[in-house]
């Protein structure tokens, strides 16, 4: 007993650091399965699409869709700063055999130790810092199907529509040392790969989802702690809270004087909590071996120089526009990359800008009040009801003085409210600044006469009480005055005895 | 005269498919007459010898009316008409395709292998499907769920397997022609054992696609037949590339009857010391090498040669082809189609107790050896090492062709064996295929053809293997053989 007690103080001091690395499985956006013709389209009526392929009739056999296999290769190019180190140019399919009742052929086709692409990088940004995660690999796979509890009294139906379904699983170096940290990279990999067209990254419809491996040691300690799998992270959300379950538990197992067992645990959401699914030792044994239905994949040079050229330009070149040309800071360049479309709109944006000093006003204009009215009412940028050249010209405003910044936040919604350019809206509603010293001079002896307490309170040294001043100058002016201007005259006006 | 022109005259079962094919365009009759008389024989004959599981029907009498509308519509192939029998091991729609396995008594196919739409395109009717070892795992036939088929040249005998109905079928005189598959032996095997004609292609000639896996990196689809010419019809109609198979080979069509009929004078014949070592029967080696002093009368010389490989052809084979099974036979789970157990708790009591009812005993076997050698720890010892001994048996081959145009030697080490003599013991069924499990694992074309008789009347078969795509050139080879010979042409009594 002693002995335990001992123990627990002794690992209590300890401080511990969190080691993450994921499996992401991104659904490869082809017309038809990995292995198969049948359509991918999701939600279609069960077993709709499933061919006598998909349904492992006897005698059929699997041909591998070359579309699927460009798609990898895209990742793997852009993964590596559209280079092809990292693509084998011959990878070996292979059987993942074990019984399912929604998994049609007793083995799942996959990629095992030959996979089509190992290695490359994700930078990903945390609290403004970069870092980047290693990939250990991508290997082509087909999904399996779905098996259905809900609707049926004492058995199971089994949808095999998503049977064959190309998967690119995705496997990250254990490089992530916190929840925020593996939710960052989570992000621009689901960005990234929608960037480069390969998947729709609809989270809900599955078509991008992660598995977590979280392990814990003490701060700088080199050896890794035994890992628990988790699986089913279906949201950002679910992956940062199953990490953060996961980790704090272990800690308290560790600290209780425990040993963590590997294990697969599944994550509850409804009880924010993650469970074991199965121990090592109830692991399968997945025998697996190279598929003799399928020959090695072999990539050729002329074929990876074709899809090299129908790349886009990739977010790490993008960011580096971004900060090289616009002089945006790299925390946020990455923020306007998070999205092909963002960047696209962003870009459109700063080449239509009045003036290089503009730019920085145009980018809080997009992380600011666009991003929250997207966020607010649920949409994609492309779906943004205030357009680039309108942005700019609203930000033109407050340059050349006509609006107030509080002016031009009710410009920008009512264009956003469809009520149309900011232009005719500031001729329609009147919002015009007045910058015209004349008048605002006048407005100003006004307001020093009717104060005489706040004047002499500001010139006894109380500052609060010129901010007074200049919103009666304001109220006057039913918030018209350029607000810049106003205290330049009533500073000018006051000082002069 | 010429030998084949000689037979026209013989009734048709007799006749070869080269034959028919001139009778049916003479019109000295037509494909239904022709598809009836062998469907009166089978129904005559099938009791005995067991060859089919599914025997003839309707839509044979069907595809042969249809058959003989192409030929008045002027649109007649080589094959058009020809009444051919299919192993159960072909999915053909609208028939039921067994594969000799209870777990597939109920499994009506929804569509054509590769091989039958080839044939049906061909004009060629499907006269059934015939018996075999189950899954195709089986050297005597014996494995069947539908019981063993008997051989015609002696019913207390096996055909040999797994091609056995489709062997057993042609030597009856049940049908002209047969399509079989071979994995380690299963057409040369049972064509041997039967004084019939089989040919097992190079891998990739024949479309894998509808053709029920065993072993898929082994399987090959071939024909089987009375002579080499028409072996070579056959071929024809069944080999051509498949984007449905990725093992398929892009190749240009060919004609494999173009050696037909080719001078043999000067072909360098290869003798592997291994193939006559002691491991054969005594009548067989006699028949063989009265074969080759046959083929040197014909002009061709004979060179010594080694495969020191080829001992450990049978180990390896039961390596790797029960691995590959396992794993393609995983899909029979009682779940979506085919056999499931009348009664069962849940989910793994359902595939627990469909595939332990399902499958037979040899079938078991091999899932759980196969299983074995691919389990965590023992995959490296087993299958890795299975597969590098595979390349150098390929090697011992490549070397040989150097020296030699092609292999010859008997098909198996015995004749027919009595039913029920191997069952107890494995291991001895298994080395029947010693001769013929190399080309599998090669991947290259073996040729059975009749050779002579023992001294009970069994027929002895002489395995020609030539290097890869030479079919054309085995079967112009074999067709010389056979125009100096006519054991090919010798039918088994108490058949009429």
């Amino acid at each position: 007993m002693l002995f335990g007690v001992l123990a627990v103080k002794r690992v209590l001091n300890v401080k511990w650091e969190i080691v993450i690395g994921l499996e992401t499985h991104a659904q490869l956006n082809t017309r038809s399965k990995m292995f198969s013709g049948a359509a991918t389209a999701f939600g279609a009526a069960p077993n709709t699409q499933a061919c006598a392929v998909d349904i492992a009739l006897p005698g059929v056999l699997p041909v591998a869709n070359r579309d699927a296999v460009e798609k990898a290769v895209r990742f793997g190019l852009a993964v590596n700063g559209n280079t092809a180190v990292n693509i084998n140019r011959r990878s070996i399919f292979a059987r993942k055999n074990y019984f399912y009742p929604d998994l049609p052929k007793g083995y799942q086709i996959s990629q095992y130790e030959t996979p089509i692409v190992k290695g490359g990088t994700i930078p990903i940004f945390v609290d403004g810092k970069e870092k980047t995660v290693r990939l250990t690999r991508a290997h082509l796979e087909e999904d399996a199907g779905k098996s259905l509890h809900e609707g049926f009294r004492d058995s199971t139906g089994i949808d095999l529509n998503r049977a064959g379904t190309p998967l690119l699983e995705i496997v990250s170096e254990p490089d992530m040392r916190s929840a925020q940290e593996a939710v960052a990279y989570a992000k621009a990999l689901h960005a990234l790969v929608r960037w480069i067209e390969v998947c729709d990254g609809n989270m809900q419809e599955g078509s991008f989802r992660c598995d977590a491996n979280v392990s814990v040691r003490p701060a700088g300690s080199d050896k890794l702690g035994t890992r628990c799998e988790i699986k089913n992270l279906n949201s950002f959300r679910f992956l940062e809270r199953a990490i953060e379950f996961e980790a704090k538990r272990q800690i308290e197992v560790l600290e209780d004087g425990g040993a963590i067992g590997q294990e697969t645990r599944l994550y509850d959401a409804d009880r924010d909590e993650t469970r074991s699914m199965r121990t090592k030792e109830e692991a399968h044994d997945y025998r697996y071996f190279p598929d003799p239905d399928l020959l090695p994949l072999e990539v050729s040079e002329n074929w990876i120089d074709t899809i090299k050229t129908s790349m886009p330009d990739l977010p790490q070149a993008k960011r580096n526009e971004f900060v090289s040309r616009y002089e945006l800071s790299p925390s946020q360049a990455a923020q306007l990359t998070a999205s092909a479309e963002l960047s696209k709109f962003s870009t459109s944006v700063f080449q239509s800008a009045t003036s290089k000093e503009r730019i920085p006003h145009l980018t809080s204009w997009i992380v600011g009040p666009l991003t929250a009215k997207l966020n607010e009412e649920n949409l994609e940028i492309t779906e943004s009801r205030i357009l680039p050249e309108q942005l700019v010209r609203l930000d033109y405003r407050i340059a050349d003085g006509t609006l107030s910044s509080k002016m031009a936040k009710e410009v920008f919604d009512a264009t956003w409210a469809g009520e149309g350019d900011p232009d005719a809206i500031i001729e329609k509603r009147g919002l015009k600044q007045i910058s015209d010293s004349g008048e605002l001079e006048r407005v100003c002896d006004q307001v020093i006469a009717a104060n005489a307490q706040q004047v002499a309170d500001y010139r006894s040294g109380k500052e609060k009480a010129f901010n007074s001043l200049v919103g009666q100058v304001m109220k006057l002016t039913k918030g018209k005055a350029n607000p810049q201007q106003v205290s330049e005259i009533l500073k000018r006006k006051l000082a002069d005895r | 005269m010429s030998r084949a022109e000689g037979h026209a005259s013989l009734p048709m079962h007799n006749a070869t498919i080269k034959s028919l094919a001139t009778g049916l365009a003479a019109r000295q009759y037509s494909s239904v007459e022709l598809t009836r008389h062998f469907i009166n024989r089978i129904n005559g004959l099938n009791k005995k010898l067991n060859c089919f599981i599914s025997p003839p029907d309707e839509k044979s009498l069907k595809q042969a009316a249809a058959a003989d509308a192409m030929r008045s519509a002027g649109k007649a192939q080589p094959l058009t008409g020809i009444p051919i029998a299919q192993k159960d091991i072909f999915c053909a729609k609208g028939w039921l395709t067994t594969c000799g396995s209870r777990m597939l008594s109920n499994f009506t196919s929804p569509y054509d292998a590769h091989v039958v739409e080839r044939l049906n395109a061909a004009g060629a009717v499907n006269l059934g499907k015939t018996n075999m070892d189950e899954f195709a795992m089986g050297s005597s036939n014996e494995t069947s769920w539908y019981g063993p088929v008997k051989n015609p040249w002696d019913v207390d005998k096996v055909p040999g397997g797994s091609s056995g109905g489709s062997a057993a079928a042609v030597a009856a005189r049940l049908a002209p022609g047969a399509i079989g598959t071979d994995t380690g032996g299963s057409i040369r095997q049972p064509a041997a054992l039967t004084g019939i004609c089989g040919l097992k292609p190079t891998y990739g000639v024949v479309s894998r696609y509808g053709m029920i896996a065993f072993a898929s990196s082994l399987d090959q689809g071939g024909p089987l037949a009375r002579s080499a010419e028409d072996l070579a019809l056959l071929l024809n109609a069944m080999a051509g590339f498949d984007p449905r198979d990725s093992t398929s080979l892009d190749r240009k069509p060919e004609d494999y009857a173009r050696e037909i009929g080719k001078p043999i004078r000067g072909l360098k014949i290869g003798l592997p010391e291994e193939f006559f070592a002691k491991g054969a029967a005594p009548d067989v080696v006699k028949a063989v090498e009265a074969a080759v002093a046959e083929f040197r009368k014909l002009g061709c010389e004979t060179v010594e040669v080694s495969l020191p490989n080829m001992k450990l052809s049978v180990p390896v084979y039961y390596v790797l082809a029960p691995a590959e099974a396992s794993s393609n036979l995983a899909r029979y789970d009682g779940v979506r189609y085919g056999y499931r157990a009348p009664e069962y708790a849940d989910l793994l009591d359902l595939y627990k107790k469909s595939r332990a009812q399902g499958f037979g005993p040899e079938v078991k076997r091999r899932i759980l050896i196969g299983t074995y050698v691919l389990s965590h720890g023992y995959y490296d010892a087993y299958y890795i090492q299975a597969q590098r001994v595979r390349r150098l048996i390929a090697r011992d081959f490549a070397e040989v062709f150097k020296r030699c145009d092609v292999i010859m030697g008997p098909t198996s080490p015995t004749t027919a064996f009595r039913v029920g003599e191997k069952m107890g013991d494995p291991v001895q069924m298994y080395l029947n295929d010693i001769y013929t499990i190399p080309a599998n694992l090669a991947g290259l074309p073996g040729l059975s053809i009749p050779c002579g008789f023992d001294g009970k009347g069994l027929p002895v078969g002489l395995q020609i293997v030539g290097n890869y795509f030479a079919e054309a050139r085995m079967l112009g080879i074999a067709h010389q053989y056979q125009q100096a010979t006519d054991w090919h042409m010798r039918a088994p009594k108490g058949i009429d």
